[in-house]
C-alpha cells in the first residue's frame, strides 16, 4: 500500500487522503457536488468565459449599431417593449444585450491578463526575495509593503488618468498594481516551505537550485496562488468598471459594463434599465468568482497541511 | 514594546517618503509634466510658458529635493484650477469623507460583527446561512452600481432619501450604507472563520476538559481570542474605504476628498491630485499604525514580549 | 500499590470499567473507525499506560470517555464506560451534557501533549486555573486564588505571587506542562488522563514531570492514564499497560508481563524498537516497518497483517479475539511467538 507521502511530493492537502490521482479527481468531484455553490461559482464562471468567447454568435445585434428612433426602449417584459431588443436599449439605440455581451470581453480579457500578469510579476519576485533572503529580501518586502500600504483604488485611478484610455493600458495598470499581493504570498510560501526543512535536505544532498525550486517550492504554491488569482480575478472585473465608470478605461466607443452604467446614469429616472442590467453582470461575475474562489479555498487550503500529532 | 512603536514609527515615516517619491514621479513617468497638466488645446509656448514657471526645466534630482522639502511642510503648491494652496483645499473636503467612512464602518461593525459571531458559533444554521450571504453579496456587489440601484428606489421611486449633497442627517444614509456594505462583507466573513478557527484550537479543547460552563468558554475564551485580530481587520478596512470614496462621493455628490479628486482629473488639476494622493495615504498609513499599536497593546504575548 | 503484583482481592469496584467502545467519524471519504470494540478496567489509584503509534486511536478513545469528540462528524457508537466515583456507578457514555461537564475537571482531568497551545495565549495562568475551581467548587475567583496560588507552589512553580499574573508564553515548556497539570489536578479528580504530556518536551524535563505525575498520584491517590507513543517512559510509572493498534486492542497486560513476555508482534516489535540501557551494542535497533492501517473500513482481518513478521494464512480471514494468555494477560492474536507457531484452541 503505497502512501502519498512517500513519493515526496504530498503536498499534504486534504485532498490527499485519496491516493491515486482518479481518486483525488474523485473526492474534488464530490466535494464540489456537496458544496453546491462552487458549482455554481464554476458554472457562472464558466457562462462568462463562454460569453465572451462566443459573443458574435450569442448577440442579436452589433453593439455598436446606433438606431435613433429605436432609443430608450424598455426591456421586453415592460409594456412597451419588444423581442427586438430583450434588455431594452440605450439613449442612442443600441442594443443593451448586444453591448452587455460583448462587454464580458472586456472584463474577461482585463481580469484574465491582469491577474496572470500580476500572478507572474509577483510569482518572480516573491521567490527571488524569499529564497534569497538577507538584504535583498528586506528591500523587496518594504517595496511591497509599502505599495500594499497605499490606498489601492485610489493610486490606480491616479495612474489610469495619467495613462489611461485604452485595454492594454489598464491591464498593464493593474498586472503591475496587484503583483505586491501576488509577491507577498509566494514570499510567505517560500518561507514556509524554507522553515519546514525541505531545502535545506536538498541541498544538503547537492540539489541545485532550479530542480529544488521547481520539486518543492511549485508545487505547494500552486494552491494558494490559485486561489489568490480567483479573487483577484473578481476584484480587476470590479475595478476595470470602475474606471470606466469613470470615462479612465477603454474609450466610450467599446461597450464595457462600467461605461454603460456611467451612461446610463443621466438617465436614471426615464431609462433606469440602461445602468441596472450591467451592473446586474458585473454582480453575477463577480459572485461567480468569489463562490469559486471560496470553494478552491476550502479544498485548498494551506491550514489543512498542518500535520496534527 | 517601545522598541516595537519606534520601528513601526521609523517604517511609517518611510513608508510616506516613499509616497512623496510615487506621487512626485506619478506626474512626469508620462515624459512632460507640463503638458500632463495643461489643457489639450493649448500651445506650444503657453504649455512652454508653463514648463518655465514649474520649474519642470530643473535637472530632476533639484526638482525631486524641492518637492520634499515643501511637502514635508505640507506646501504642495497652489492648485492650477483653484489658485490656492492645495493642501487647505483638501483639508476643507476632509471632515465629509471622515463622517461618510466613519459612519459606513460604524453600521458595518453592527451588522457584520453579531452576524459573524452567530454565524461561527453555530456553522450551518440559520443565522450563519444568512451572514455567509451578506459576506458574498458584500463582496460581489459593485457599489457604484448599488447606489445607482438604491437611488433609483429610495430617492427617485419612493421619494424618501435625498440623493445628493450633505445638507441633512438623511442624507448620510443611503451613501453610508453603499460604503460599508463591502465592510460588512468582508467583516462577517473574517468574524466568522475567526470564531471557526478559535474553536478549532488545542486551549478550547482545555477548557472544556476543565468543565467549564459553555458561555464562559464562548465569551472568556473564543470571543476575546477572535477580537484581537478583528483590531487589525478593522482598522486596515477604514483604510480602504477612505481611498474608495471617489465612486460614491461621486454619485452622490457628497463635497468629500473622493468627489474633489474626480473633479480635479477632469480639469487636470496635477498639484492638487498630488496632494490629495499623498494627504490620503498618510491618513491610512496613520490609521495603520494606529491599529498595529492597538494590537500590540491587547495581546499580551507582543505587549509583554517573553 | 506495588507495580505487578496480582492484588489479593478483586472484591473492590474498579474505578472505570470500559466495555466494547467504539468511535467513528464521518468524512468526506467514508466513515473511519477510529475506535473499535476497545475495553479495559482501570481500579482505583493504579496507572495504566495506553501505548500505541500516532492514529491508533489512543487520544480518541479517552477523548471519547469523557465526551470530547468533536460533532457532528465524530460520535460514540457503542459501549459503556461504568465511573465509580465512590458513591455510584455511572455510564459515563450515557450522560447528559451537563452531567459530563460536571464529571470533567472535578472527577477526571485532563493534561494535553502541547502546553503552548492548550493554553489560552491572552489569559493569565493564574486566571486559568482558578476558573476551574470557580466552575466547580462555586468559589468566587478571589476565594479560589488562595487556592490557585498553593496549587502552583505544589506543583515546582517558583514565585507562585508573582508568576499567578504571568501569561504562558513567559513561561518555559516544563513550566508550562506544571501549569496544566495544576489546572486538571485542581478539583482532586479521582482519575487523571495524560495524553502524551512529555512528547513535545526536552528529556531532561521529561524526567521531572514524570516525577512530578509519580508524587501526585501518590500524594492524591489519583488514578492515572498516560498515552504514549514510547514504551521507555512510562516503564517506571505504569501499573498496567494496554496496547493498541488501528483502533482496536492489540495486548493488554500488567507492566512486568508485559515487558518480559510481550505476546503481540506489534508489542514486540515496539520493545525492540527500545534501546535497552542492559543490551550490548551489537543489538541493533528493529524497527517496525510498514506504514499506519488505514482506518477507513477496515478490513476483516488483523489489520496488522501487513507489517507482522509471523502473519499466516489465518490472520488474513478473520480478526483475531482477545484471548487470555496469563493473569488479566489478554492479546489479540493469532500466533504464539513463544512457541513459534500458531495458537491452538481459538
Amino acid at each position: 500500500m503505497e502512501h502519498a507521502a512517500s513519493k515526496g511530493q504530498s503536498s499534504g492537502l486534504a485532498v490527499d487522503i485519496e491516493r491515486t490521482w482518479l481518486g483525488r479527481l474523485g473526492y474534488l468531484w464530490r466535494l464540489l457536488w456537496r458544496d453546491k455553490s462552487g458549482l455554481l461559482g464554476l458554472s457562472l464562471f464558466l457562462l462568462l468565459v463562454i460569453t465572451a468567447a462566443f459573443s458574435p454568435l450569442l448577440a442579436p445585434h452589433d453593439p455598436l449599431d446606433q438606431n435613433l428612433s429605436d432609443s430608450k426602449t424598455p426591456p421586453v417584459w415592460d409594456v412597451e417593449g419588444t423581442w427586438k431588443y430583450p434588455l431594452g436599449t440605450d439613449n442612442l439605440g443600441r442594443d443593451q444585450l448586444s453591448r452587455i455581451i460583448y462587454g464580458s470581453r472586456v472584463s474577461l480579457t482585463v481580469g484574465f491578463f491582469g491577474v496572470l500578469i500580476a500572478a507572474g510579476l509577483g510569482l518572480v519576485i516573491g521567490l527571488i526575495s524569499g529564497y534569497t533572503g538577507g538584504r535583498t529580501d528586506a528591500v523587496i518586502t518594504g517595496i511591497v509593503n509599502l505599495l500594499l500600504a497605499l490606498p489601492y483604488l485610489l493610486f490606480v485611478v491616479v495612474i489610469a488618468s495619467i495613462f489611461g484610455r485604452s485595454l492594454l493600458n489598464v491591464i498593464l495598470i493593474f498586472g503591475i498594481t496587484d503583483a505586491p499581493i501576488f509577491a507577498r504570498t509566494t514570499r510567505g510560501e517560500v518561507l514556509r516551505i524554507r522553515e519546514a526543512g525541505y531545502v535545506e535536505s536538498a541541498i544538503s544532498i547537492g540539489a541545485r537550485r532550479w530542480r529544488i525550486i521547481f520539486d518543492h517550492i511549485l508545487p505547494n504554491l500552486i494552491g494558494p496562488l490559485i486561489t489568490v488569482m480567483t479573487f483577484e480575478m473578481s476584484a480587476m472585473i470590479f475595478y476595470e468598471a470602475g474606471l470606466s465608470f469613470l470615462g479612465l478605461s477603454v474609450p466610450p466607443s467599446v461597450p464595457s459594463w462600467g461605461n454603460m452604467l456611467s451612461n446610463g446614469r443621466k438617465y436614471l429616472t426615464v431609462a433606469p434599465w440602461i445602468s441596472t442590467y450591467p451592473g446586474l453582470a458585473i454582480m453575477i461575475s463577480s459572485l461567480g468568482m468569489n463562490l469559486l474562489g471560496d470553494w478552491l479555498r476550502d479544498v485548498l487550503d494551506p491550514r489543512l497541511r498542518r500535520v496534527k500529532k | 514594546m517601545q522598541r516595537y512603536f519606534l520601528s513601526r514609527l521609523v517604517q511609517s515615516v518611510l513608508i510616506l517618503l516613499g509616497v512623496l517619491t510615487l506621487v512626485f514621479f506619478m506626474v512626469r513617468v508620462s515624459g512632460d509634466p507640463a503638458s500632463l497638466m495643461m489643457p489639450k488645446e493649448a500651445s506650444q509656448e503657453s504649455i512652454e510658458a508653463f514648463r518655465e514657471k514649474m520649474g519642470f526645466n530643473r535637472p530632476l534630482p533639484v526638482q525631486y529635493l524641492d518637492f520634499i522639502s515643501h511637502a514635508i511642510w505640507g506646501d504642495f503648491g497652489n492648485s492650477l484650477h483653484f489658485k490656492t494652496p492645495a493642501l487647505s483645499l483638501v483639508l476643507q473636503r476632509l471632515p465629509a469623507t471622515v463622517q461618510l467612512a466613519g459612519a459606513g464602518l460604524l453600521l458595518a461593525i453592527l451588522v457584520a460583527i453579531p452576524l459573524g459571531l452567530i454565524g461561527g458559533s453555530t456553522p450551518g444554521s440559520l443565522w450563519d446561512s444568512a451572514g455567509r450571504l451578506l459576506g458574498l453579496l458584500g463582496q460581489s456587489i459593485p457599489n457604484f452600481w448599488l447606489a445607482l440601484v438604491l437611488i433609483f428606489l429610495f430617492a427617485v421611486r419612493l421619494r424618501l432619501l435625498p440623493s445628493f449633497g450633505r445638507d441633512e442627517l438623511k442624507s448620510l444614509i443611503l451613501p453610508a450604507f453603499v460604503m460599508g456594505l463591502p465592510v460588512m462583507g468582508s467583516l462577517v466573513r473574517l468574524t466568522r472563520s475567526a470564531v471557526l478557527e478559535i474553536r478549532g484550537e488545542d486551549y478550547i479543547r482545555t477548557a472544556h476538559s476543565k468543565g467549564l460552563d459553555p458561555r464562559r468558554v464562548y465569551y472568556r475564551h473564543i470571543l476575546l481570542n477572535a477580537a484581537i485580530p478583528l483590531i487589525s481587520v478593522i482598522g486596515v478596512q477604514f483604510g480602504y474605504m477612505l481611498g474608495g470614496s471617489i465612486y460614491i462621493e461621486t454619485i452622490f455628490s457628497w463635497p468629500g476628498m473622493g468627489q474633489l479628486i474626480e473633479q480635479a482629473i477632469g480639469w487636470r488639476d496635477y498639484t492638487l491630485i498630488q496632494a490629495i494622493a499623498f494627504f490620503t495615504s498618510l491618513v491610512v498609513v496613520s490609521l495603520n499604525l494606529l491599529t498595529d499599536l492597538a494590537y500590540a497593546w491587547v495581546d499580551p504575548r507582543i505587549r509583554l514580549g517573553s | 500499590m506495588s507495580r505487578g503484583n496480582i492484588p489479593a482481592s478483586n472484591a473492590k469496584t474498579p474505578l472505570l470499567e470500559v466495555r466494547g467502545l467504539s468511535t467513528q467519524f464521518h468524512t468526506i471519504s467514508g466513515v473511519i473507525h477510529a475506535v473499535n470494540n476497545v475495553s479495559f478496567i482501570l481500579d482505583e489509584g493504579e496507572t495504566m499506560a495506553l501505548v500505541g503509534e500516532s492514529g491508533c486511536g489512543k487520544s480518541v478513545t479517552m477523548l471519547s470517555l469523557i465526551g470530547l469528540v468533536a460533532e457532528p462528524a465524530g460520535r460514540v457508537v457503542g459501549g459503556e464506560a461504568l465511573f465509580y466515583n465512590g458513591i455510584s456507578v455511572r455510564d459515563l457514555l450515557k450522560l447528559s451534557k451537563a452531567e459530563l461537564r460536571r464529571v470533567r475537571g472535578s472527577d477526571i482531568g485532563m493534561i494535553f501533549q502541547d502546553p503552548l497551545t492548550s493554553l489560552n495565549p491572552i489569559m493569565t495562568i493564574g486566571e486559568q486555573i482558578s476558573e476551574a475551581i470557580v466552575a466547580h467548587k462555586g468559589v468566587s475567583m478571589s476565594q479560589a486564588r488562595a487556592q490557585t496560588l498553593e496549587l502552583l507552589d505544589y506543583v515546582g512553580i517558583p514565585d507562585p505571587h508573582r508568576r499567578i499574573q504571568a501569561y504562558p508564553h513567559q513561561f518555559s515548556g516544563g513550566m508550562r506542562q506544571r501549569v496544566m497539570i495544576a489546572i486538571a489536578i485542581s478539583c482532586m479528580p479521582k482519575i487523571l488522563i495524560a495524553d502524551e504530556p512529555t512528547t513535545a518536551l526536552d528529556v531532561t524535563v521529561q524526567a521531572q514531570i514524570v516525577d512530578l505525575v509519580a508524587q501526585l498520584r501518590k500524594e492524591l491517590h489519583m488514578a492515572v492514564i498516560w498515552i504514549t507513543h514510547d514504551l521507555g517512559v512510562v516503564a517506571g510509572l505504569a501499573d498496567r499497560v494496554m496496547v493498541m493498534y488501528g483502533g482496536q486492542t492489540a495486548e493488554r497486560a500488567y507492566v512486568d508481563p508485559l515487558y518480559n513476555n510481550p505476546q503481540h508482534p506489534y508489542t514486540i516489535g515496539l520493545l525492540g524498537a527500545l534501546p535497552s540501557l542492559t543490551g550490548d551494542e551489537s543489538q541493533r535497533l528493529v524497527s517496525i516497518v510498514g506504514t499506519p492501517p488505514d482506518l477507513l473500513e477496515p478490513p476483516a482481518h488483523c489489520l496488522f497483517a501487513f507489517r507482522c513478521p509471523y502473519a499466516f494464512e489465518r490472520c488474513w480471514q478473520q480478526v483475531p479475539p482477545l484471548i487470555t494468555v496469563g493473569v488479566r494477560h489478554k492479546v489479540s492474536c493469532f500466533y504464539d511467538v513463544g512457541k513459534g507457531a500458531p495458537r491452538d484452541g481459538i
